[in-house]
Parts: C-alpha cells; sequence; structure tokens
C-alpha cells in the first residue's frame, strides 16, 4: 500500500500574526514555520498504519516555496520514506493545490491519501475534498476515533483508522457526536484533532531524514492548471476582544445572560 | 566534525518541543519532591540524547560542541537536573573517544549511545575539587587488575549510573604528584558503594552522593588508554567543553527566568496600569535581556572555536564566568519583578533562583575561573 501525505508550511500556530498595514498580508519578518498541526496529525496516522500493515510506503508531498523543505524533512525525520515538493512561489488557491495533489496521486499510483481537515493558515478546509472529487474517489473528513487520546491504544501507536479487505473504516466528528464510516480504498481522508498524538522527530531520525529522498519537482512541468479562481481582497486582524465584566452573584449572572445577552 | 545548520536548527527545535511539552508541566512538581525523573530520563534515551556527542559508529549522533551546547540550553529552560543527567555521562564518552582504546571504545560507547549504560564521573574527593592533584584515592596493581581504595564527594548521577570513571593515584611518590593520577574506567560492582545523598539547595531531583571503594577491583584493560599516569591530562581536556555546558545551562536558567519575568510583568498592575509600564521594570528587563544575550554570544563563541578544533580555555572561562554571574543576577531580578509571588512555589522563579548558584560553583568556581583566565591572558600578552 503507498499512503501520500500533504504536508503544508504554515506559520507557529503559537506565534503571534501581524497582518500588514494595507492588509495584502502578514508580516512574515521573524515568523517561524511548522508543518501544519493537522498534516502532522496525518502523518502519524500513516506512520501508524505502516507500522501495523509492515508493508506501507509513505510520500510526503507538498505545494509551496522551496523553503518547505524544512517542513518535509521533519515529516521524514518522523519515519516518513521520502518526499516531493512542488515548487510554486506564487500563491495558489485551494482547487490549484488539489489539481496538483490530483497529478502526484496518479503519477504515484497511491491508494490512500490523507490530508489534515485544513491548514491553519487560511482555514479553507477545501483540498481534500476537492481532491477526492477530482480523482472520482470515496472521501471522510475529520477523522477520529472512539479511543481518548489518554488511552492504552493511543499510547501503543493503534491507528484510528482501520483498513482491511479493500475498506477503510473511519470515525469522524460530527455535531454532536461520532459517525463511523466505510468506503472503499482507494479513497481520500482529511484528519481532525483527536485522532492521534503525533511523535516527534527522535535525533538519529533527524539525521537519518538527510539522506532520503526528497524531490522538487517545477510547478510547470506538471500540466497542470493552476490559474487562480480566486482573489483575496484584503486580510483584517480580528477585533480588539474586549474586557469581560466580572459579576457579584449567580444571580446576577443569570439575569445578565437572560436580559442583556439574552442567551437564556 | 560539525553538525549542519539545518540538522542544528531541527534537532534544537525538537528538543525545544519535548521540554516545552513533557518537561516545563511537571519540572516544579518534580523538583520540589526532589524526585528523580524516571520518565523523563526514559525519553532522553528514546530521543537519543544519551549519544548526543558520541561518534555515529559507535551509534550517536556526533553533534558538535555548538549543538550540544544549545540542545542544553533548551533543556535548562525546562529543568536543569536534566542537563545534569547527560553531562557526566557525555563526559565519560567524551574521555572516552578522545582517549580510550579502540577495544574500549567498541566495549562502551555503543551501551553509553543507547543509554544502557550511565555514566558517572568520580572525580572530586572531600578535601579535593579543583585542586585535582591532591586527591588521595589509590590504585594498585595485583595481577590482572587494580586495587582502588578511597572516598569520592559530590558525584552526580552516582546511584543511577553503571559506569564510572574514577581518577586514582597509581604514583604517590612522584614529583608534581599530577603525574602520578591514572583514569579508570569502572562497572558498577562489589567494592564499589554509593553512600548517602546530599541535601541541596537546589539541583534537585538527580542525586548526588559520596561514593566509596574498598578493594574494588578493576581489570588492567580499563585504565583509560592502557597507560598509567595520563588522568590529569584526561580530566583537564575535558574542562573546556564542561565550561561549555555549565554557561549553556546558564544561558538556559536565566533565559527561563527572563520569560517568566516579562510574561508577569505584564499581567500584574499596580497603580492602574501593568507593571510592565514602569520604568523601573522596563529597566530591569532591558538589563536582563541584555546580559543574557551576551552571555549566550560569548558561549557560542567559545564552541565554535571548540568545533573548529582551537583551544578555547580562556573563550570557554569567560562565557562560563559572565554566564553564571548573569543567570545568578537574572535570576534575582525576577524575583523582584514577581515580587511575593516569585517568593511562593507557585512560580518556577523560586526554582531558578535556587538552582542559579550552582554554576557560579560548579566546574571551577567564578574565582579559580578567573585565575586561570588571567593567567592564560598573561601568557597570551607576554612582553
Amino acid at each position: 500500500m503507498k499512503i501520500l501525505v500533504t504536508v503544508k508550511r504554515v506559520p507557529d500556530p503559537n506565534a503571534s500574526i501581524k497582518v500588514k498595514p494595507d492588509g495584502t498580508g502578514i508580516i512574515t519578518d521573524n515568523l517561524k514555520y511548522v508543518v501544519n498541526p493537522f498534516d502532522e496529525i496525518a502523518i502519524e496516522e500513516a506512520l501508524r498504519l505502516k507500522e501495523k500493515s509492515g508493508g506501507a510506503e509513505v510520500v510526503l508531498v507538498s505545494v509551496g516555496s522551496k523553503t518547505a523543505q524544512e517542513q518535509l524533512r521533519t515529516g521524514l525525520a518522523m519515519g516518513a520514506d521520502r518526499a516531493i515538493l512542488v515548487v510554486a512561489e506564487q500563491e495558489l488557491d485551494s482547487l490549484a493545490v488539489a489539481r496538483i495533489f490530483h497529478k502526484l496521486v496518479q503519477d504515484e499510483k497511491a491508494d490512500l491519501v490523507l490530508l489534515g481537515k485544513q491548514a491553519i493558515d487560511d482555514d479553507a478546509n477545501q483540498t481534500g475534498q476537492m481532491l477526492a472529487a477530482l480523482l472520482g474517489w470515496p472521501q471522510a473528513t475529520f477523522a477520529s476515533k472512539t479511543d481518548s487520546l489518554e488511552s492504552e491504544a493511543e499510547k501503543s501507536g493503534t491507528p484510528g483508522i482501520q483498513i482491511s479487505g479493500g475498506a477503510a473504516k473511519v470515525v469522524r466528528e460530527v455535531d454532536g457526536g461520532l459517525e463511523t464510516l466505510e468506503l472503499p480504498v482507494p479513497a481520500v481522508i482529511t484528519v481532525d484533532l483527536r485522532l492521534n498524538v503525533p511523535r516527534y522527530a527522535s535525533l538519529p531520525g533527524i539525521m537519518k531524514a538527510r539522506k532520503k529522498e526528497l524531490k522538487e519537482l517545477a510547478i510547470d512541468s506538471l500540466g497542470v492548471d493552476v490559474k487562480p479562481k480566486l482573489k483575496i481582497l484584503r486580510l483584517d486582524p480580528p477585533p480588539k476582544r474586549q474586557a469581560g465584566r466580572k459579576v457579584g452573584s449567580v444571580q446576577e449572572l443569570v439575569q445578565a445572560l437572560h436580559n442583556e445577552a439574552k442567551v437564556i | 566534525m560539525t553538525t549542519p545548520q539545518d540538522v542544528r536548527e531541527e534537532i534544537v527545535s525538537t528538543v525545544r518541543r519535548f521540554v516545552e511539552r513533557e518537561v516545563m508541566p511537571v519540572a516544579s512538581e518534580l523538583e520540589h519532591r526532589n524526585e528523580y525523573p524516571h520518565a523523563l530520563v526514559k525519553r532522553l534515551k528514546e530521543l537519543g540524547l544519551f549519544g548526543a556527542t558520541i561518534p555515529q559508529e559507535y551509534g550517536g549522533l556526533d553533534l558538535d560542541v555548538t549543538t550540544y551546547a544549545m540542545v542544553v540550553e533548551e533543556l535548562c529552560k525546562g529543568w536543569m537536573s536534566l542537563s545534569g543527567v547527560l553531562n557526566t555521562h557525555l563526559m565519560l564518552a567524551f574521555m572516552l573517544k578522545t582517549h580510550g582504546s579502540d577495544e574500549q571504545k567498541r566495549r562502551y560507547l555503543p551501551g553509553m549511545a543507547s543509554g544502557e549504560h550511565h555514566g558517572a564521573l568520580c572525580l572530586t574527593e572531600p578535601h579535593a575539587g579543583s585542586d585535582v592533584q591532591r586527591i588521595r584515592t589509590t590504585a594498585v596493581r595485583r595481577g590482572d587488575d587494580y586495587i582502588l581504595n578511597g572516598s569520592k564527594m559530590f558525584i552526580t548521577n552516582a546511584r543511577s549510573a553503571t559506569l564510572y570513571a574514577i581518577a586514582a593515584k597509581t604514583d604517590n611518590k612522584i614529583d608534581p604528584p599530577y603525574k602520578g593520577i591514572s583514569m579508570f574506567v569502572g562497572e558498577k560492582g562489589p567494592g564499589l558503594s554509593v553512600g548517602r545523598d546530599l541535601e541541596k539547595l537546589g539541583y534537585k531531583g538527580i542525586e548526588t552522593c559520596e561514593v566509596h571503594m574498598e578493594d574494588y577491583r578493576v581489570p588492567l584493560t580499563n585504565l583509560l588508554g592502557g597507560k598509567e599516569g595520563q588522568g590529569f591530562f584526561h580530566v583537564m581536556s575535558g574542562l573546556e567543553v564542561g565550561r561549555i555546558n555549565i554557561a549553556a545551562r546558564a544561558v538556559g536558567v536565566a533565559s527561563a527566568a527572563f520569560h517568566q519575568a516579562i510574561r508577569y510583568a505584564q499581567q500584574r498592575e499596580t497603580f492602574g496600569k501593568p507593571i510592565a509600564e514602569h520604568q523601573a521594570i522596563q529597566l530591569k528587563l532591558a538589563d536582563m535581556a541584555t546580559k543574557i544575550e551576551a552571555a549566550r554570544l560569548l558561549t557560542y563563541a567559545a564552541a565554535d572555536k571548540k568545533d573548529r578544533g582551537e583551544r578555547c580555555d580562556v573563550e570557554a572561562g569567560m562565557a562560563k564566568l559572565f554566564s553564571s554571574e548573569t543567570c545568578l543576577e537574572v535570576a534575582t531580578e525576577a524575583m523582584r519583578i514577581l515580587g511575593g509571588y516569585g517568593y511562593t512555589n507557585e512560580f518556577p522563579v523560586e526554582r531558578y533562583y535556587r538552582d542559579a548558584p550552582l554554576m557560579i560553583i560548579g566546574e571551577g568556581t567564578n574565582e579559580i575561573q578567573r585565575l586561570v583566565i588571567a593567567k592564560q591572558l598573561l601568557q597570551r600578552h607576554k612582553i
């Protein structure tokens, strides 16, 4: 089985993001970049599936600037087998990225594609769904699991996604609960936060990752239409959070929620 | 070998993540209970840190001194004692890799890299610290063994260690006396006993003990480098890296104290505004950060010189001296900024304040550090 996992280079979620005064983007000075946390969960899941089945190959794919090599190396250090970086310096929308992945999935003849449910930079939550549509494959989004992240199963590295007999069983997060789906493989699965706790690379793993294959492809060489269908007009920082209010008693709180906020 | 820049960054950021996720949440609690951090030590092994500076052919990472200093700094931002778990171990590994015979390296380094063996250094004695040549432990050759007798003091990791580097006199009459010191690599066994744990101001969780040797047998093949009388040089060769290690620890602890202080200063209000808006606090923050940055750069400069294969005793001494004094100062200033809360154990500043003095004393007191620096400078600038 060949598992393709997507890796996006995104600003560190712990960094405080500042929007440029003219709203054309964010200030990137001194900004640290990491693997999109949802993609990291996807890598972890792929590695677990590989460890369980014994025969899978885990291939990381990324689209973006050359610097995304760093994030691919991180994934390789975690244990992925090789990586492909489609070098693109221009801005790409979700559909363009989905089309690039579509091409890579076909070229690589992958059996399973794992993606983070969304990237934490633009929170679009579209690429996985678009990719499934382009491939004509079944999809399961927001993969999660019933075991808690403190459970023994989690600690022993048991995958949350079960694959056997040409089918994948996926527990997914829906409003108010969990839903279990079964879908035939090949398939596209996007992963949610509570699927697993990703390992971090061991230091010997980091050394080994340098020797693993990291192939770069020029975006033009793929013959894929990446013309943007979406234009970002401007970015605005979220409004400053208003200070809260302290109330003296439960009665006062209930009164305020009922009469002023009108939420109860 | 120097560690490539991208590998260095990846390694340091991995250690930082480990510290933030697994060390910081538990450090103060373990420290207050003075509990040996078994689970964290296991994680250090899994991460590969027990082999940090051991050559790759023996299963280690072969990190250069600069990268190792950065790793130590990150560990100490979480809890200084963790770098203590590694330091004596890697000092022993350093002696083996630098002075050991091929057979000795093959026998011990792979087990040390995986963490199966844990190393401790038995140099200091109750009455001889920096004045190494006054040690009284003796090693007498008998058949295929040396018989060791004597007592060691302030031995970090004494109880958890399985392997000890032991300095002992093989010749008591020779003049100058340091030529009579030999270094042995001894495995835990009959004749070597670990005495009481010393109660300390800080540096808790990790044991510091007396070690006693009574007719403790070490095979001839465990004489480091296979030659008597070299022990003093073996000790001296590790001093530069030892001082860089202490400097890096001090930078780590000082950074942690500063980080706590600058956060607190923006939350705590007096007279209607956050204390960070008072000049008195701003002046402190600026001085603290400036000194930490200077300490860090001194440390990196000394490490870089070592990595280029140059002698760096003056630079390592300066880094150790300045960083440790800075650390003590910054920890104290952090406590002033946190005020009453800094004095309680609700915040980790009291821990930094108790850990900081180790660095002005350990690995050669700052007083002797100044003498060493001055002596070398006078030699370099002789008219």
